[in-house]
């Protein structure tokens, strides 16, 4: 009995921490519709600066929890100037486009927490007063434990009086139902969104701060607490504080228990929970319809085929593009392919998200799918190259078919988040089955067929099947099916009224993106030599989502644009020194100079320079 | 669309460009050598790394270089990705003429890195990953391993505890590759080694995502005499502040991976557990005239004591040194051929070979327990385990690698 208390004292302790990570993000994401990236960075630096503070009052409690709290203002403090300067100038921008932003602000946030604090990992000190053990029914059970089980629900309480007992909160929480509304009752929105980000901010750092007593302080941190925030967020329902408490509690205990049955559980038991409640719940536990979207932007326009001129353009592009290994180096051939992979990858993500209006951040899921496909097959069927190439796009059409079933009951955030759950599920499986998918050692020895082999042999073969694959998912963009995606996603209401089965047009949709995105997977597995299960996992799907915003998901040429620019950027830049400062500013830059993203500062410009008219797309 | 292919060619042809820049001076006659490791995604175990391979490159080019030449290393971040690693590795070979390859931390690295090094014929040298898959069950013909491997350094805390006879083990590790790889080799060692033990309770918490506060119960609750733990890193320590809160260590053994190793103990500060068997590298603490010198060039130039990372960049070039002036010339069979058995008579750490039959160097690492000196964590009571006594026969390792 003792021993499940206690084990139960612990996961309850778990989600104070959680919890106190994740309100922050649920409060941001309520009231500005902003998908922080860079939560998990302000929870990193209020873990830092606790450290430093903390330090200054060796032994004292005051010093302690004066310390905390300093960390968690100062961190209020960064997330005001981050507010002010780059998310302000860019809320009307396309949903989720203030996510690149808060992308780069996690790369320059890395690079300056490492200049500052150094690469060693730092222990803090353990809480003074609070620096033993308990025993509770004959179990040692930690002091702090115990504080932080009091901590997050005091904190919880916190928001509560705020938000139903003072004028503020209670605008925070219109806002979060209604944002034009409160802000034509002449409520000053600036200012509220600025006071809820940084409130959300300093929730972030304090969250860091007060781990210090049980952690070492790492620059790991941003980066392994942001995706189970999320979770978090998520399975409460997006905007919803005290969900994120009920969600906290439920993995953090679920978790406790099941580690004891099932060790392995832990590494995929968040998305597993997440998952089961969207299928149940599509809008989280206590999330409301539409609490998964952005303010409603403007319809964009609709696509018009290229001018006879353009495509003459295009045309020879193309061609010198397949004439370019005549001309360059081997690299830049080995380069290009690269190129060419991401751009089919992120073509095909935006062919979900653009065209079909179905937000994925776990499309990694296919693209490794696709390349582990390929790669089983070779290893384990022994198929040759071109057999292997089509068997990798077939698995990835099963995953996508099987996973988009369950994904296009939802939408918006919460539509995103499962298809999120789906990739670190299918990630957990690989990593784990080391008998079968090789585990993180990998399937090595996929090389291309002797035939193909040198880097010119392998840049046509590429080219064939990404250049084809970006024409194949133009030309459907402009076919009857295409049409139907978007008139589904600028209404489905319309759509379905109109006999359209929505739900089946919206599967195809996501299986066909998912097609193609293992498409991009085979020719990616067979030129690097091997796959690991890195390729199915977060970050994959997160540069996808970052070059199709980047590139401007309003046009058919944004993503290809993002993809380039991109692995172009990120080659060259990764060869300095503070590389992840530089590439964050770039980022930011391109953000606040072309918010409607690459593809719109591009037509601009060439607007504003009078080479391009009206109408020409 | 029309701009996207001016934009991707335009940004190709500024590209050739780069790649002149460390080309153009070119006084005297060099050796290009590559070297990619993760040092924005580790920087605590790269940058040690990178001041120890610094450091020999310096001195060996200052005492006239190898072979005539002088020794030019182009160092790249791999930011962690097996695939943006392999793109660097093409670029090395393809456009830097690099002569071979060196480094890599992390296993999958390392092995995609291997697995390029064989698809290309063209020598690597992997410096840190653990792996024992790199030189075994995944070996090929043109990868070669510096640093002590898994199985080597469980082997020699197996030996140690096997002398404690503890009946009742438990084993915590991280969920992945090496984790797994430690536990197995462990495990086989001591069942060798002391055929009644027993394995009451094994705990896999995720890499950097330990519950630590669950894991320590679980532990626990399975009494064991003795814990062989894995976990390192930011793992590590949340496991030693949990461990001692909750009383787990008192009265109990503990074997510990890696954890003597500067980069692991010394975060730990004062909470460093006292009194654990652990591998690792005592750094200053080692008096042998051949590391003074090194530990005292090294604080010259970096003002830092040498970490472990330090110590295997070093023995790296040391190697490539050794390899280039072995084969007389920078062409890779030469070189290859020259890798068999090579000798590196006089390191900081010792002499060591590396084995013909599997490609395995026999640098060994240091065996102690740990302990607080001045309020500081240290390795006492260490010595030097040579790695050629923790690896199966030649006969037998060759057996477990492809044949080819």
């Amino acid at each position: 009995m003792g021993f499940y208390v206690a084990q139960l004292l612990t996961g309850l302790a778990n989600a104070s921490s959680l919890f106190l990570i994740a309100c922050g993000l649920s409060i941001i994401f309520g009231v500005t519709r902003i998908v922080n990236f860079a939560h998990g960075s302000f929870y990193m630096v209020g873990a830092y600066l606790a450290y430093s503070i903390v330090a200054l009052f060796p032994g004292s409690i005051l010093g302690f929890w004066g310390g905390v709290i300093a960390a968690a203002l100062i961190v209020g403090l960064l997330g005001l100037i981050v507010e002010m300067t780059i998310l302000r100038r860019i809320y009307h921008a396309p949903e989720l486009f203030q996510l690149v932003a808060t992308f780069g602000v996690v790369l320059i946030i890395q690079d300056m927490t490492q200049a500052v604090w150094g690469a060693e990992d730092k222990l803090g000190p353990r809480a003074p007063g609070l620096d033993s053990a308990l025993r509770i029914m004959g179990e040692p059970i930690p002091e702090y434990d115990l504080a932080l089980i009091l901590i997050g629900p005091a904190v919880l309480a916190g928001i509560w009086l705020v938000f139903h007992r003072t004028r503020w909160g209670v605008l925070v929480r219109a806002a979060t139902q209604d944002r034009e509304m409160v802000g034509a009752l002449g409520v000053n929105q600036a200012w509220l969104f600025s006071a809820a980000f940084v409130l959300g901010a300093a929730l972030a750092g304090l969250g860091g701060a007060i781990q210090i007593p049980r952690e070492a302080v790492s620059l790991q941190m941003d980066l392994s607490v942001i995706g189970d925030a999320f979770v978090v967020v998520v399975i409460g329902g997006m905007g919803s504080v005290s969900g994120a408490f009920v969600a906290a509690v439920l993995i953090s205990v679920l978790n406790a228990f099941a580690v004891l049955v099932f060790p392995q559980i832990s590494i995929v038991l968040p998305f597993v929970v997440m998952a089961v409640v969207l299928i149940v719940r599509p809008y989280g536990l206590f999330g409301k319809e539409g609490s998964g979207h952005g303010a409603p932007t403007e319809p964009e326009q609709p696509l018009r085929l290229l001018s006879s001129r353009a495509t003459l353009v295009l045309m020879a592009l193309v061609f010198a593009l397949a004439a370019s290994p005549v001309m360059v180096s081997d690299f830049a051939s080995i380069l290009l392919v690269d190129v060419m992979v991401a751009t089919l990858f992120a073509v095909s993500l935006h062919f979900m998200m653009g065209l079909g209006g179905m937000v994925s951040f776990g499309h990694a899921a296919y693209f490794g799918v696709g390349a582990y496909g390929a790669a089983m097959a070779v290893s384990y069927l022994g198929l040759s190259m071109i057999p292997a190439m089509i068997v990798g796009p077939l698995a990835a059409a099963a995953a996508a078919l099987f996973f988009g079933w369950f994904c296009v009951r939802l939408s918006g955030v919460y539509l995103a988040m499962l298809t999120l759950a789906a990739a670190q599920i299918l990630w957990g499986v690989t990593f784990q089955s080391q008998e079968f998918t090789g585990g993180d050692d990998g399937i090595l020895g996929i090389w291309p067929a002797s035939w193909a082999s040198s880097d010119q042999a392998y840049f046509y073969v590429a080219f064939a099947l990404c250049i084809g694959g970006i024409w194949f998912l133009r030309r459907v963009a402009h076919s009857p099916f295409g049409y139907g995606l978007r008139g589904i996603r600028d209404s489905d209401v319309r759509a379905e009224a109109i006999g359209m089965d929505v739900k089946f047009h919206q599967w195809m949709g996501f299986a066909l993106a998912g097609t193609m995105a293992g498409v991009a997977g085979v020719v990616f597995v067979f030129s690097k030599g091997s796959v690991f299960p890195d390729v199915l996992g977060i970050a994959q799907s997160v540069d996808g989502l970052i070059m199709v915003l980047l590139g401007g998901i309003h046009a058919l040429a944004g993503p290809i644009l993002g993809a380039g620019v991109f692995v172009l950027i990120e080659d060259w830049v990764s060869r300095l020194d503070y590389w992840r400062f530089i590439f964050g500013m770039i980022i930011l830059g391109v953000v606040l100079l072309a918010p409607d993203g690459v593809a719109g500062g591009v037509d601009r410009l060439l607007r504003a320079l009078g080479l391009r008219r009206e109408g020409q797309a | 669309m029309n701009e996207m292919r001016r934009k991707i060619l335009g940004a190709l042809a500024a590209l050739p460009m780069l790649g002149m820049i460390p080309g153009a001076v070119q006084a005297q006659e060099k050796i290009v050598i590559g070297e990619i490791n993760s040092y924005t995604a580790l920087p605590a175990f790269t940058e040690p790394y990178k001041k120890g391979w610094t450091l020999a490159m310096e001195e060996i080019n200052a005492a006239g270089g190898v072979n005539g030449a002088m020794l030019e290393i182009i160092s790249r971040d791999d930011t962690g990705d097996p695939a943006t690693a392999i793109r660097i590795a093409e670029e090395m070979v393809s456009r830097d003429e690099a002569v071979m390859l060196f480094g890599g931390f992390l296993s999958n690295i390392g092995l995609a890195l291997a697995d390029f090094a064989k698809q290309k014929e063209v020598f690597f040298l992997a410096s840190e990953p653990l792996s024992d898959a790199l030189v075994w069950s995944k070996g090929n013909r043109y990868t070669y391993r510096l640093r002590p491997s898994t199985h080597m350094q469980a082997a020699m805390l197996a030996e140690q505890a096997a002398k404690l006879d503890k009946k009742r083990w438990a084993t915590v590790a991280p969920n992945y590759a090496y984790g797994k790889d430690a536990v197995a080799a462990f495990k086989s060692e001591l069942n060798r080694l002391q055929p009644d033990v027993e394995w009451v309770s094994e705990q896999w918490p995720p890499l950097f995502k330990i519950d630590a506060g669950s894991t320590v119960r679980a532990i626990e609750s399975a009494k064991p005499d003795a814990i062989y733990n894995v976990t390192f890193g930011g793992d590590l320590a949340k496991f030693v502040r949990e461990g001692s809160l909750r009383f787990l260590f008192e009265d109990r053994i503990v074997a510990s991976l890696l954890s003597g190793e500067p980069e692991y103990l010394d975060p730990l500060g004062a909470e460093a557990p006292e009194g654990w068997i652990v591998t690792g590298y005592p750094s200053m603490d080692i008096d042998t005239p051949e590391h003074e010198a090194f530990g005292k060039a090294y604080m010259d130039r970096w003002g830092e004591a040498p970490k472990t990372g330090s110590i295997v960049g070093y023995n790296s070039v040391l190697s490539i040194k050794a390899a280039l002036e072995k084969a007389g010339s920078t062409d890779t069979e030469a070189l290859l051929a020259a890798m068999e058995g090579l000798e590196v008579p006089s390191s900081p750490t010792g002499p060591f070979f590396y084995r013909a039959a599997d490609h395995q160097s026999t640098m060994g690492a240091y065996v102690g327990t740990t302990a607080l000196v001045d309020g500081k964590p240290k390795m006492v009571d260490w010595f030097y385990a040579d790695g050629a006594n923790y690896l199966p026969s030649e006969e037998d390792a060759a057996k477990m690698r492809p044949a080819e």
